[in-house]
């Protein structure tokens, strides 16, 4: 029963990675762009979030309210005004600019809120949990999580293939020059782009900040897992990020309960695994 | 004659350190048809890319109804009512046949132009409406492109060598229906290699050569070897 409920709370964890993921995997389809800063994104929401609960006094989950907004709009004004000017033929200016974005926001954070853990907390919601038959209790907030990710890769998928912004995004991906003889200004669609990525952020990091203790160094490894999470599902597939995501909880929950030392160390050997068997991810729709 | 509405001044363009156009001066007066010759590797097409703002000029060195356009972007452009049909069709491979039309649509001019009048032009194009464009035809897929442009509803329509790579019944059938498509109160740049082809749509007619106009005039004032002078350098 164990490994039962190993493998359940592996799938609801996958949930969380696939929200780490989303955005990651949104800009890069977009605009080819790797954001190295994305996980101290994550923790900056998760800073952002804890500041709006314990100055207003809101429950975790009623702050999405105000931090996802301001996530977005953190997105496009970076966007639009740094991340344009390094995009272009090299791919290297974005990739050192993301990755001094990281060591600023790491910075910043320690210098406001110190290298202390800090953790939000849900109040009755975090203990509250469902009986399943066959012994197994599954918490609600991980459920609930678990809903939302999906709930924000279906909605990404709308955006994507059935609203206008979705078609300017699709059209400047596939050719910039021609979508904007169609009228489109990339720099806007690029920036739009980056406020739906970090809208997702706001919602990732405030749900990291719940589940788990967090402080400013823990943004890397995060990102580590949204990239994993990207690279198993196949690049360029909102569904198949999901089921990386899960994949990738699965595995470190099982790790965990062989040995409570491997938990990371095999969903890495999983991550390595379907690099291995599927170097393109396991559904791919970027080539 | 009334004012041109569309003109380069003395334009230059370049590549790096490569200069592709020099002090390229044209004009197209309102309704007018006119046609840019030249061989491979004249600037025809980069005529066009700094007329449709993808390459940025000096401001005067581009004119629109007297407005200096030269330094604006592409999509402001597009939005003052100039649209390109640009070489190789270049649809947008994940967007659907009625995506790409659609597309063309939202720079928001209003006119004569809309998905029904496209598909009314090219019935073939409703009937596919739902499949991804770039696996169309290759002639089909110069419709979509076509209309797309159409979509804006344009003043003036920039056609870059609509008719590469294309069987010639297909080139033939595109061009008996530009008088439709080039409609009232709209004018237009036809960028041809085929010579014959341009003149027999357009009422002026620019040759360039190695990014210099080296002839311009009246088809029926042109002699052919002075176009085969103008076109090879010869």
């Amino acid at each position: 029963m164990d490994w039962v409920n190993a493998i359940v709370q592996g799938i609801l964890l996958g949930g969380l990675y696939a929200l780490f993921a989303a955005g990651l995997s949104l800009i890069f389809g977009v605009m080819r762009l790797v954001n190295i800063a994305h996980g101290d994104f994550i923790v900056l929401a998760a800073f952002l979030g804890l500041t709006i609960t314990t100055t207003l006094g809101l429950s975790p989950l009623v702050a999405l309210a105000l931090v996802v907004p301001v996530m977005a709009a953190i997105g496009y004004v970076l966007q639009r005004g740094i991340l344009n000017r390094t995009l272009g033929e090299d791919i290297l200016p974005p990739l050192m600019v993301t990755f001094g974005l990281s060591v600023i926001i790491q910075n910043g954070l320690l210098e406001i809120y110190s290298a202390d853990p800090q953790k939000m907390s849900a109040g009755s919601l975090e203990t509250a949990s469902l009986s399943l038959p066959g012994d197994l209790n599954v918490g609600v907030l991980p459920i609930l999580m678990f809903v939302v990710a999906v709930a924000v890769i279906a909605g990404l998928q709308w955006i994507f293939y059935r609203s206008s912004l979705g078609r300017a995004f699709r059209a400047v991906s596939d050719n910039q020059d021609i979508a904007q003889l169609m009228g489109l200004n990339k720099a806007h669609v690029f920036g739009m782009a980056m406020a739906l990525s970090l809208a997702v952020v706001g919602i990732a990091g405030v749900f990291l900040g719940i589940r788990t203790s967090f402080d400013p160094s823990i943004g890397p490894g995060r990102l580590i897992f949204g990239f994993e999470a990207v690279i198993i599902g196949g690049l360029g597939n909102l569904w198949g990020t999901l089921v990386g995501g899960i994949i990738l909880g699965v595995s470190q929950n099982i790790g965990a309960q062989i040995n409570p030392g491997w938990q990371l160390l095999a969903g890495h050997l999983a991550f390595l695994f379907v690099l291995a068997v599927r170097p393109r991810g396991l559904f791919p729709r970027i080539d | 004659m009334a004012d041109a509405v569309l003109s380069t001044r003395s334009l230059e363009a370049h590549y790096g350190d490569f200069q592709a156009l020099f002090g390229v001066s044209i004009d197209v007066y309102p309704e007018e048809v006119i046609a840019i010759i030249g061989a491979n590797g004249a600037g025809k097409s980069t005529l066009m890319r700094s007329i449709t703002g993808l390459l940025v000029n000096k401001p005067q060195m581009v004119t629109w109804k007297g407005q200096a356009i030269g330094a604006l972007r592409a999509d402001q452009i597009a939005r003052l009512g100039i649209a390109m049909v640009p070489e190789g069709r270049q649809l947008f491979q994940s967007l659907s046949v009625e995506e790409n039309l659609i597309i063309g649509g939202q720079v928001g001019r209003k006119g004569a132009w809309s998905l029904g009048k496209v598909y009314e032009l090219f019935p073939v194009l409703k009937e596919r409406r739902n499949i991804q464009a770039t696996s169309l035809s290759g002639g089909q897929q110069q419709m979509v492109s076509i209309g797309r442009a159409l979509m804006s509803n344009p003043d003036i329509l920039l056609f870059d060598e609509i008719s590469l790579g294309l069987a010639p019944i297909i080139i033939k059938s595109i061009y008996e229906a530009l008088p439709t498509i080039i409609g009232e109160g709209m004018s237009a740049i036809i960028v041809e290699q085929d010579i014959a082809k341009a003149v027999s749509v357009s009422s002026r007619v620019y040759c360039l050569q190695e990014g210099r106009v080296s002839l311009e005039g009246r088809p029926q004032d042109l002699t052919r070897d002075a176009i085969s002078a103008a076109y090879f350098g010869v």
